[in-house]
């Protein structure tokens, strides 16, 4: 075989059934249907998508941790309802926000616990602890225990716990969460170079930070309610959009703008305003570049008076937007289920 | 040049097992030694308890022996309130932290995972036990009278053995209990001080009642222990020791197999029903 396949899902689905209180009828809830992935050996593939479109239970399913309700799944070519003890030999697994490991515990010895269960002897787990702590940035907490870290700090732990044990296919779910911009930085310069480093290395890492999946993955699943809607490399992506074409506007307003009426503009395809300090941000999608005096004669006709206009290239955002219709922050503010 | 070359050796089988087991021990075989606190709530607060029946014992005039019972029941509660609150409801609060699901994907069996516990929480409560004997027996002046040296040690091991593997399998029914475990944990507290005759010999309890409390192995362990190390032991024993080691062996052989087998149970129904991680992902 020239690509092995890393990761391989056929028709993946998992229902949850529900029942909130035990008066209330049990309710069917579908987090993934019909999904069909192919992840090459040695890619950084990325799964990006809204809150509750599947992206967890999916990486739990890949983990051995939950079963599909249908379909099949195999990580490293093993099936992972058939050979769940293969497949963990082979896999390892850091979620955002994490508290795993005990309190009293420094982070070396949380560490060195987790490297035990993957039968590593403690002199290379040691070295391999030190190392990737002086690269990660916590060299010199080591010795505090766990329960006295940060956030940030915290995670880096969980990141390490990850890389330790140096898996076939590694699993990340929201690995930035909760860090800040430098510590992010930090972090997905390591899963590069790490992924650099070995061409046998393979990372499903799943956000909804539509910068993460650009510029970190080789190639993207867009994901939403469960279905997987577009899978391709980042540029490619965006190359579909190519004949459109994006602006950015700040304005200051008496008021928020009628977006109905900006819709209502043959060759606006998308219209989406967001308050920021002192402005209102829009982001507007038009099918050619003429329609733009006509969102000018709008605005104007609105008392909205312009501080700024950008052009700018598409992101992944403007792909999501093609896809689903809504941006991601838009989908996310909706789609609250009820817990 | 790489950075992180591959790792050379990754143990698998009963190496694989056994460094399992040391490493699920070691936060309890050094992290619960760290806070010295433990001298407090772990010795200080039972030889309260232990107290308060002695004198008790004393002011109704209880053959002195009595006295020795309490001790001795005083510092095996140790280990009952152990299993409890760190074996069986344990592996419920290592799904809320989000430690269960890593134990599930890394390559470790969950006996030996379960197995750490155990050996951990086992050692952390002998230190405890071992402070409990030795202060009470100081206050309150206690005379043993050991009969069987090895006797005494068989009974105690094997007591510990079917304790912590009646913890090994309730820890996976537990689990699946998930928020009443807690409640079930506090509910099985108390009733097992008054059956399992912690304070007083279970004899008292009346054949059927004792043979009832049987089932939890401190019963029959704390009631061998005391004929063995007390001069009127024999008299106050329930059945005879021999008795009592054959069936700690069969509630040995019982509750370890059964937790093997109920693990592997609840965990292919944890699966299935995605149980595993906490309720809030
Ligand atoms: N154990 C469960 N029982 C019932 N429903 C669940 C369970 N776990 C997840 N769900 C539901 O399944 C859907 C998908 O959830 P999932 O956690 O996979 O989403 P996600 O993409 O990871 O979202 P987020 O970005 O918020 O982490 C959601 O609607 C969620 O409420
Ligand atoms: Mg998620």
């Amino acid at each position: 075989m020239s690509h092995p396949l890393a990761v391989k899902t056929e028709n993946l689905g998992r229902i949850y059934k529900i029942r909130n209180n035990r008066k209330e009828k049990q309710r069917e809830l579908v987090a993934l249907e019909n999904v069909n992935l192919e992840i090459r050996e040695g890619e950084l593939f990325g799964l990006l998508g809204p809150n509750g479109a599947g992206k967890t239970t999916l990486i739990k399913i890949l983990t051995t941790l939950l079963a599909p309700t249908s379909g099949k799944a195999w990580v490293a070519g093993l099936d992972v309802t058939r050979q769940p003890a293969e497949v963990r030999k082979r896999i390892n697994m850091v979620s955002g926000g994490e508290t795993s490991g005990y309190g009293l515990l420094t982070v070396r010895e949380n560490l060195w616990m987790f490297a035990q269960f993957y039968g590593i002897p403690s002199a290379e787990a040691n070295r391999r602890i030190k190392k990737l702590a002086e690269i990660v940035g916590i060299a010199d907490r080591l010795n505090t225990k766990s329960s006295d870290l940060s956030t940030g700090l915290r995670q880096k732990m969980n990141i390490i716990r990850g890389f330790l044990t140096d898996p076939e296919v590694l699993f990340l779910d929201e690995p930035t969460l909760g860090l800040d911009v430098g510590a992010s930085r930090d972090v997905r310069s390591f899963i590069r170079r790490w992924m650099d480093e070995n061409p046998h290395r393979t990372l499903l890492l799943t956000t909804h930070y539509m910068v993460e999946a650009d510029e970190l993955c080789d190639r993207v699943a867009i994901i939403n309610q469960g279905r997987v809607l577009a899978c391709d490399t980042p540029a490619h992506l965006k190359q579909n959009l190519r004949h459109e074409v994006f602006f950015q506007v700040w304005v200051v307003a008496p008021h928020l703008l009628e977006d109905f009426a900006f819709l209502q503009i043959n060759g606006v395809k998308h219209f989406h305003q967001s308050p920021e300090e002192d402005s209102l941000r829009l982001d507007i999608t038009l099918e050619e570049e003429a329609v733009l005096s006509e969102v000018i004669n709008e605005l104007t006709a609105q008392s909205a008076r312009i501080l700024r206009l950008e052009k700018r290239e598409p992101t992944l955002e403007d792909v999501f937007v093609q896809l689903v219709g809504q941006r991601m922050e838009e989908v996310e503010n909706v789609a609250v289920p009820a817990d | 040049m790489s950075q992180f070359p591959p790792i050379e050796i990754k143990r698998s089988g009963w190496q694989l097992f056994l460094m399992t087991v040391i490493g699920r021990s070691y936060p309890r075989v050094v992290g619960m030694q760290r806070e010295r606190s433990w001298l407090f709530f772990d010795v200080f607060l039972p030889l309260l308890s232990v107290a308060a029946y002695v004198f008790v014992y004393r002011a109704i005039g209880a053959p002195e022996d009595y006295v020795g019972f309490v001790v001795v029941g005083g510092a095996m509660t140790a280990f009952w309130m152990n299993v409890l609150w760190s074996m069986s409801s344990q592996l419920y609060w290592e799904k809320e932290q989000g430690n269960l699901a890593l134990y599930i994907i890394s390559p470790a069996p969950m006996m030996a995972i379960l197995l750490g516990m155990a050996v951990g929480g086992l050692f952390a409560t002998l230190l405890r036990a071992i402070a409990i004997i030795a202060v009470g027996s100081l206050i309150f002046n206690v005379t043993y009278a050991v009969s069987s040296f090895w006797q005494l040690i068989a009974v105690f091991s094997l007591s510990m053995v079917a304790l912590y593997g009646l913890g090994m399998m309730s820890a996976s029914v537990f689990l699946l209990l998930s928020r009443e475990a807690w409640h079930l944990a506090n509910l099985a507290m108390e009733p097992v001080y008054l059956v399992s005759g912690m304070y007083f010999p279970v004899k008292n309890l009346g054949f059927w009642a004792a043979a009832a409390a049987s089932v939890i192995p401190l019963t029959l362990g704390l009631d061998a222990m005391r004929q063995l190390v007390f001069a009127s032991g024999p008299t106050l024993g329930f059945l005879s020791v021999e008795t009592e080691i054959l069936i700690l062996i069969i509630l040995s052989v019982v509750f370890v197999t059964s937790a093997r087998y109920l693990l592997a149970y609840v965990e292919r129904l944890a699966v299935r029903e995605g149980r595993l991680t906490e309720n809030r992902r």
